[in-house]
């Protein structure tokens, strides 16, 4: 039978396979964080159980963490849960990168940074965005933390086996758009569920001719569209990114997993349960301008203007009103007064050089508050190297130190009642960067460029005539 | 974990799409290391003002909502985070039992492992069921094994679950308990695949 890699991948992994039951999955790697832990080895202690491979587990602190003064951290609750990590790890022989740690950043990008990640395996993570490991051609979805606990107990997941989407982004993208303005795309044409129930493979010419970094922006907004989780099929892309990372394998057993990695591609002519195709070129810059992800238009767009459907107008004026906008508005005419760099979707040196490539030289809008977290120490040691950060300084960003910061404000950054956030995060739901804050959606260019502005402007006019290899520094 | 099989009670109404689990529970409530305790955190920034005074246009603050035992909302109720703090708190406020036309993934999950009960319908029934429920004395009957939605209107309608969760749920199993019986399984599991290395 002609197997898509989903299938191929799921397959390898069931452990144990009985009519009327989901299927018992292995779980090849865990990565855990402060948040959504606790709870689950509060779970192994009560009931006496050990956890069965601490050696497939990494913990990271990323959520709480903050971004300056890093050891200082005021909110005793926080601080509590940061030391419940320690604690936790230290007790059940856990690897972990704390704040002292070179390695430490947002779970998403220090795992594949690390060469943790690594194709056909299967990954689980508390959290939502463990999608993003899909780029190497992994099974990787978000958890609760019940099952955090049953990974813990079991190396295991109970799974129905989801259905399959393919999703093909053919030809070449414009210049000046980016993997941030793709998924927002697809998120904002086929809504915010088209893929519940499902795993998606992305493929086509446009994904094929992303960088890694790219990918892991895609993927890990599958969320954003319902799918659990979302892939990419490894290829050499894939292969020459891992060579040589702090856990890949090393030399001639790198090889020989190359020659497994390569067989990870559906078969031609494999049945997906749902297929969408899209022209690369149709797509323009994004910006969301409401209160989820499906609700972005281009940046020469509009605000969309009352809806025929009941239900559909009623969530349209909720989300206006609550991001204080109107009818018909053109999204340059938005007003931003915060800029958000970082987060799992955007937050990656290549992702970096993108935003100062725009910012070079030039100066932060007045009243504008600008700021760049960084996904990861190591990130922020290759930019600074690199010398971004004082291309960032000089034009009136801050430069902070790594975790998860604005994306959920669980920190202490977070955006003020009634202001506009252009970010580069992932999910601009109601509150999600502060109480009554409204976040705007886009990629990295895009915020730094709205940066300067002081409102959102078409990064293709800003740059003239010049390409997309420009863009790309 | 109690079992589910018959219950009977009112149910509350928030008649929106999108629920996301940033509404259900504010990210400001998730740096506790309890299980528990979630409930007074539940929607926090719509029950509330700044000021910490209950919204009086928000459902649940209406007289009719309190007490309620049933949540039904519209499509893709709980999408977003995979907090688990979500159900918790939903389950510590009253509700365990949430009626949508559809929910994510990962709340859907959640929910079976906290034996709490899903229930998905066909938008009309939702629909039906929200304008019924603003009716004095109207009550909900949910059924398990039979897997129905009735009221005390003449409402009926059949509802689907796996019947893993079905079990799992009328039984009030837990699920670690029944994995580590399958110990041998994943040993020789171990054995054949020789996992990727890891870390
Ligand atoms: S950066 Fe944001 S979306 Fe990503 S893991 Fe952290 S909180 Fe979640």
């Amino acid at each position: 039978m002609k197997k898509s890699i989903i299938e191929k991948i799921w397959d390898r992994h069931i452990v144990y396979q009985e009519e009327n039951k989901p299927d018992l999955l292995y779980i090849d790697l865990h990565y855990i964080h402060e948040v959504t832990s606790p709870q689950a080895f509060e779970g192994l202690r009560l009931k006496g159980r050990k956890l069965r491979r601490p050696d497939k587990t990494f913990a990271t602190m990323d959520h709480n963490v903050p971004t300056i003064e890093r050891y200082f951290i005021k909110d005793e609750i926080a601080r509590k849960q940061l030391s419940a990590l320690e604690q936790n790890c230290k007790e059940f022989g856990i690897t972990l990168a704390d704040l002292d740690s070179p390695d430490q950043g947002i779970v998403h990008v220090i795992g594949p940074e690390l060469g943790l990640t690594k194709p056909g395996m299967t990954i689980v993570c508390g959290d939502s965005h463990t999608s993003t490991h899909g780029a190497f051609g992994t099974i990787a979805f978000g958890i609760g933390t019940s099952e955090v606990e049953h990974v813990f107990a079991t190396q295991t997941l109970w799974q129905t086996k989801p259905k399959t989407l393919k999703l093909e982004i053919t030809g070449k993208l414009g210049n000046g758009v980016t993997a941030k303005d793709v998924i927002l795309y697809v998120i904002s044409k086929y809504g915010v569920n088209f893929g519940t129930g499902h795993i998606i493979e992305y493929c086509g010419d446009v994904i094929r001719n992303m960088s890694m970094e790219e990918r892991m922006t895609v993927c890990n907004m599958s969320i954003e569209g319902g799918a659990r989780a979302g892939l990419v099929s490894p290829d050499e892309t894939t292969f020459s990114y891992l060579k040589g990372r702090k856990h890949s394998p090393k030399g001639e057993e790198f090889e020989k997993y190359v020659q497994d990695w390569k067989s990870l591609a559906s078969d031609e002519g494999a049945m997906f349960d749902t297929e969408i195709v899209i022209d690369g070129s149709e797509i323009s810059p994004m910006v969301s301008w409401g209160t989820n992800p499906g609700m972005a238009s281009p940046v020469d767009g509009h605000v969309p203007n009352h809806k025929e459907d009941k239900e559909a107008d009623k969530s349209l004026q909720r989300a206006l009103e609550y991001m204080g906008l109107s009818e018909g508005m053109p999204i340059t005419e938005i007003p931003v007064q915060h800029v958000f760099i970082g987060s799992c979707t955007n937050s990656r040196i290549e992702d970096l050089r993108q935003a100062a490539e725009v910012v070079k030289g030039k100066k932060v809008y007045e009243g504008v508050k600008a700021m760049i977290v960084p996904g990861s120490q190591s990130v922020k040691r290759t930019a600074e190297e690199e010398g971004l950060d004082k291309i960032f300084i000089e034009a009136g960003f801050e430069w902070r130190e790594s975790g998860c910061s604005a994306c959920l404000g669980m920190n202490p950054d977070i955006v003020p009642a009634g202001e506009h956030c252009a970010s580069t995060s992932n999910r601009n739901f109601e509150g999600r960067q502060g109480s009554g804050a409204r976040t705007h959606l886009v990629s990295p260019a895009m915020a730094a460029a709205a940066a300067l502005h002081g409102k959102f402007v078409d990064i293709r006019e800003l740059r003239g005539s010049r390409g997309q290899a420009e863009l790309a520094y | 974990m109690k079992p589910i099989s018959v219950y009977t009670g009112k149910a509350a109404v928030i008649d929106r799409a999108n629920i996301d689990t940033d509404q259900i529970i504010p990210k400001q409530f998730l740096k506790r290391i309890e299980r528990t305790g979630f409930g007074e955190f539940l929607f926090f920034d719509w029950r509330f003002d700044s000021e910490g005074n209950e919204r009086k246009d928000f459902e649940l603050n209406q007289p009719q909502n309190k007490g309620a035992g049933i949540l039904i909302a519209g499509e893709n109720f709980g999408c977003g985070s995979s907090r688990e703090h979500a159900p918790w708190s939903l389950q510590d406020y009253g509700f365990d039992i949430v009626i949508a036309p559809s929910f994510a993934d990962i709340f859907q999950n959640n929910c079976f492992k906290n034996g709490m009960l899903p229930i998905a319908l066909k938008k009309e029934e939702v629909r039906n069921l929200m304008d019924a429920a603003e009716q004095e004395g109207h009550e909900i009957t949910i059924d398990l094994k039979s897997q129905t939605v009735s009221d005390n209107k003449g409402f009926t309608a059949k509802f689907d679950i796996h019947p893993y969760w079905k079990e799992m749920l009328l039984n009030g199993w837990d699920e670690i308990s029944i994995t580590l019986k399958y110990g041998k399984q994943i040993d020789e599991y171990e054995n054949r695949e020789s996992p990727v290395s890891t870390i």
